[in-house]
């Protein structure tokens, strides 16, 4: 499990004008999950195409068990991708598709036969073989589009948000599915997707990207509950955001208050962002908490209750299973554990 | 009553598009030289017309020139829009527009800017400079025809193949041209019917003892009416029709073979 | 990938060679003339192009392509509807009977005509024997026209019909929904939207019409003398190239400016949502 099986060092690429990646280090070990996460447009696909060999770095290296493998063409790695829109051959039914990779190393016709079968079983598609594309539902199609890369056994498998176009129920369903189809095989994965959620519920590591640069590399539990800076904090899941300056270690002052945190090494006097989550401000009776204020509006969530809490400089995000109606003056408490400090822009104020 | 009119309108319109051919084809069989009265039953004008070297020859010549330039102008024009379909927006728009040109221009100017060129250049007028006008004026239709099917193309298809561990030259083979297929084949109808049906082109570009159909039949029909050329006419009209319906009967059939299996899947 | 772009050399060689040198040499005829000093710069031609001899040529091959236009128009439209209407039964055969004509050969077609309206022709010799004055149009600017629209009205059905037949039936529902009267739905619903057909149509048939030189000497004889016959005259007969370029320059120019002015109203058309 702790083998690299594929190194980035210090890729980075440029199109035409326009840098895509800057300083990309990352490495994926064997039967890794690894989710590159980002808004579209910050560099996680062009990483995919990277390490597929559809782009040529414009500097770095990318490393296969150790050996660069950057100026190899696509048909000679041992990596295999679903893209986007699935790119299955239109004029080809389901078995011809699949069976694509095999019949180019010039298997015998019986092995691919056999092979075809037990992959269509492995995605749910059994007899599926004869049909055209075109006559699939988008999530058989999706299916195809795996069944087509995995055939080939190949040491990392890529996708490229290969939910995107499925809709909500199949999507959640099809995650799972993934994820199961990935333990079984034991074969890694690097994923692409903006779906926060979607990378949170399948990942082993979240590489989060922003503008072309890793913003934080981490378990799922980490990106979530310790996010490295603003960007983080606010893509995955929903943060309340507020300016604060560290007293000193453990101690922080915001809204008008000083709160105990666990966070050291800021220095002492410094501007910061302080970040909490929507879920982590309790309510409490009006007078008991650390902070006071009113109740702005309330949506129902499904799971949980919106309320928006206005106090004297910020208005608060706040989830609770439970209602408070609008109008109602409550206290806020926060936890120190829950107190999230960073720092403000990169740099540091007097 | 409605109805009536308009089934009388579309037979008055199609009256009028068959009438001629017909009273041709009627007349290629009358043994009197004379339009307008019939001498009775005679195969004489076919008899003929199979006799009149010139028209051979036009005919031979006017196959060679369609299969020859209709295959060249295919190869030619499919791979010119790959590779034009590769190339950047500049370069492209200045290729796609000159290419226009002889699609855009009279035929007569194309012809005469080429006759120009040939004598320009000292070419001597004939089958090879026929032939050179006629992929000139082809190409750009199979390039017209194969544009839209690369447009259509996914691009992450060609990198699904190179995934799968396809060469490019295999991915180009299996995946790519396939794919492009039913275009190449349009292009390639589109240059052998325009060809085989060219006249003015031909006529400023061929040089003595080399001629088409189309110019044969303007060189007749200049000196007057010809009962040969009705029986020519017979000849290609029957040949167009039975060309087509054949077309269309596989056509059809191919659309319902499609509808059969997709219903018995489903 | 970029590579790929080689595909392309051979065919851009091709092009240059026989498209761009071609209309080049056109344009250095053109503007240059026979002198003692041999060929010099001059505007000569096309001074001489606007003398009312030759102006009278472009004018009547405007305008007899105009007519031919204008008729196929009249007598296409009508049978584009009626075969696009849902009620009509066998439509493919229908078709395919419009296209056959089309891919008879050219000069057949014409010169089927001129075995049906010669002096001596089947059309006279039919109305002699039933005692009826015999027509004269042989040699004519009717047979001209007649030929023109004989040859082009195909090529004006079709486009209007496959526009015709994608039109939403739903839209013309809601038109009669609305109120409309058929004469209404036709002319704010049917005809708006049919008009890019009518527009390719119209560019199908008007161009060929205008550049035309075989049915004009065919059906027309010598003297009805077209623009298409004027420069065929200049390069086969009189041998004067440069005003012959002169006069394909100016061809070639109207004809590509109307050809732009076309397309552009169509893609405004289909730009504004309505096809």
């Amino acid at each position: 499990m702790d083998e690299k099986l594929l190194e980035l060092v210090d890729i980075s690429k440029t199109f035409d004008t326009t840098e895509a990646l800057r300083d990309i280090n990352l490495y994926i070990r064997r039967n890794e999950f690894v989710t590159l996460l980002g808004p579209s447009g910050c560099g996680k696909t062009t990483i995919l195409r990277i390490i597929g060999g559809f782009e040529q770095p414009t500097t770095g290296r990318v490393l296969f068990e150790g050996k660069d493998i950057a100026s190899l063409p696509p048909y000679k790695r041992r990596v295999n991708t679903v893209f986007q829109r699935y790119a299955l051959f239109p004029h080809m039914n389901v078995f011809e598709n699949v069976a694509f990779g095999l019949a180019i190393k010039k298997i015998d016709p019986r092995t691919i036969e056999r092979k075809v079968a037990s992959i269509l079983e492995l995605v749910n598609l059994a007899n599926y073989g004869e049909r055209s594309i075109e006559s699939l539902s988008g999530g058989q199609q999706q299916r195809v589009a795996i069944a087509r890369a995995l055939i080939n056994e190949p040491e990392v498998l890529l996708l490229d948000e290969p939910l995107a176009a499925l809709d909500l129920k199949l999507r959640k369903g099809m995650q799972i599915e993934l994820k199961k189809m990935q333990q079984k095989l034991g074969i890694t994965f690097v994923y692409v997707t903006h779906d926060q959620e979607e990378a949170l519920t399948m990942s082993d590591t979240v590489v989060v990207m922003n503008d072309g640069v890793i913003q934080q590399m981490g378990t799922p539990e980490d990106i979530y509950n310790e996010p490295k800076n603003i960007f983080v904090a606010d893509f995955i899941g929903e943060s309340n955001i507020i300016d604060g300056i560290m007293i000193r270690d453990y101690l922080v002052e915001f809204s008008g208050r000083k709160f105990e945190c666990v966070d050291t090494g800021f220095g002492e006097n410094r501007y910061v962002d302080v970040v909490i989550r929507p879920e982590d401000i309790k309510i409490v009776k009006e007078g008991e908490g650390m902070l006071t204020g009113q109740v702005k509006s309330v949506i129902f969530k499904g799971v949980h209750y919106e309320m928006l809490v206005e106090s004297q400089d910020y208005t608060w995000k706040i989830h609770n299973t439970l209602m408070e109606p609008i109008g109602k003056k409550v206290g806020l408490n926060i936890l120190p554990d829950d107190i999230h400090i960073m720092t403000k822009g990169g740099e540091a104020h007097e | 009553m409605k109805k009536f009119l308009k089934r009388f309108y579309v037979f008055l319109i199609f009256l009028f598009l068959y009438a001629p051919i017909f009273v041709l084809i009627a007349y290629s069989f009358n043994s009197s030289r004379s339009r307008g009265a019939w001498g009775g039953f005679t195969l004489k004008w076919y008899r003929e017309l199979f006799m009149d070297r010139e028209i051979l020859s036009a005919l031979k010549y006017t196959i060679i020139i369609a299969v020859l330039s209709a295959v060249i102008s295919t190869i030619l024009g499919t791979a010119a829009a790959i590779g034009i379909s590769q190339m950047r927006k500049f370069p492209r728009n200045i290729v796609m527009n000159i290419s226009y040109l002889p699609v855009l221009n009279p035929d007569i100017i194309t012809g005469v800017s080429l006759m120009i060129l040939f004598i320009f250049a000292n070419i001597k007028f004939g089958f090879k400079t026929m032939l050179i006008a006629h992929i000139t004026f082809n190409t750009p239709y199979v390039i017209l025809s194969v544009m839209p099917k690369l447009k259509q193309l996914d691009t992450h298809v060609y990198e699904a193949a190179l995934d799968l561990g396809a060469t490019p030259w295999y991915a180009f083979w299996k995946v790519i041209l396939p794919q492009i297929m039913p275009g190449i084949v349009t292009g390639c109808l589109l240059a052998f019917t325009l060809s085989i049906d060219d006249f003015v082109i031909s006529f400023f570009t061929t040089g003595v003892g080399v001629s088409n159909l189309s110019i044969a039949v303007f060189s007749m029909a200049r000196r007057g009416v010809n009962p040969k050329i009705n029986a020519l006419s017979t000849l290609m009209f029957l040949s167009v029709l039975i060309l087509l319906i054949i077309v269309n009967v596989r056509m059809s059939r191919d659309i319902k073979a499609k509808k059969q299996k997709e219903a018995t899947l489903v | 990938m970029n590579r790929k772009s080689i595909m392309a050399y051979p065919y851009i060689v091709w092009m240059v060679l026989f498209i761009v040198i071609p209309i080049l040499l056109v344009f250095y005829y053109g503007f240059t003339m026979e002198s003692s000093a041999g060929l010099t710069f001059s505007l000569e031609n096309f001074k001489r192009f606007f003398e009312p001899v030759y102006l009278m040529v472009l004018v009547r091959s405007f305008i007899l392509a105009a007519l031919s236009t204008g008729i196929c128009l009249l007598l296409g439209y009508p049978l584009a509807m009626i075969l696009a209407s849902k009620d009509f039964k066998r439509k493919n055969m229908m078709l395919l009977l419009l296209i056959v004509p089309m891919w008879m050969n050219f000069l057949l077609r014409t010169y089927a005509w001129l075995t049906l309206i010669e002096k001596k022709g089947i059309i006279n010799s039919l109305l002699s024997n039933l005692n009826l004055p015999t027509i004269n149009i042989i040699y004519t600017t009717r047979a001209v026209v007649l030929g023109m629209v004989y040859n082009f009205l195909p090529f004006m059905v079709l486009p209007i019909y496959t526009v015709l037949s994608k039109i939403d039936k739903s839209v013309i529902e809601a038109a009669e929904d609305l109120g409309a009267n058929s004469l209404t739905t036709f002319k704010k619903v049917i005809f708006p939207l049919s008009l890019p057909g009518v527009i390719s149509g119209i560019t199908m048939v008007f161009m060929p019409a205008v550049t035309t030189f075989v049915i004009s000497r065919l059906l027309g004889g010598g003297h009805y003398k077209l623009i298409g016959n004027l420069i065929e005259q200049q390069f086969l007969s009189v041998y004067d190239w440069n005003f012959g370029s002169a006069i394909s320059i100016i061809m070639m120019i109207v004809i590509l400016i109307s050809m732009g002015i076309l397309s552009k109203y169509e893609e405004v058309r289909e730009g504004g949502g309505i096809v």
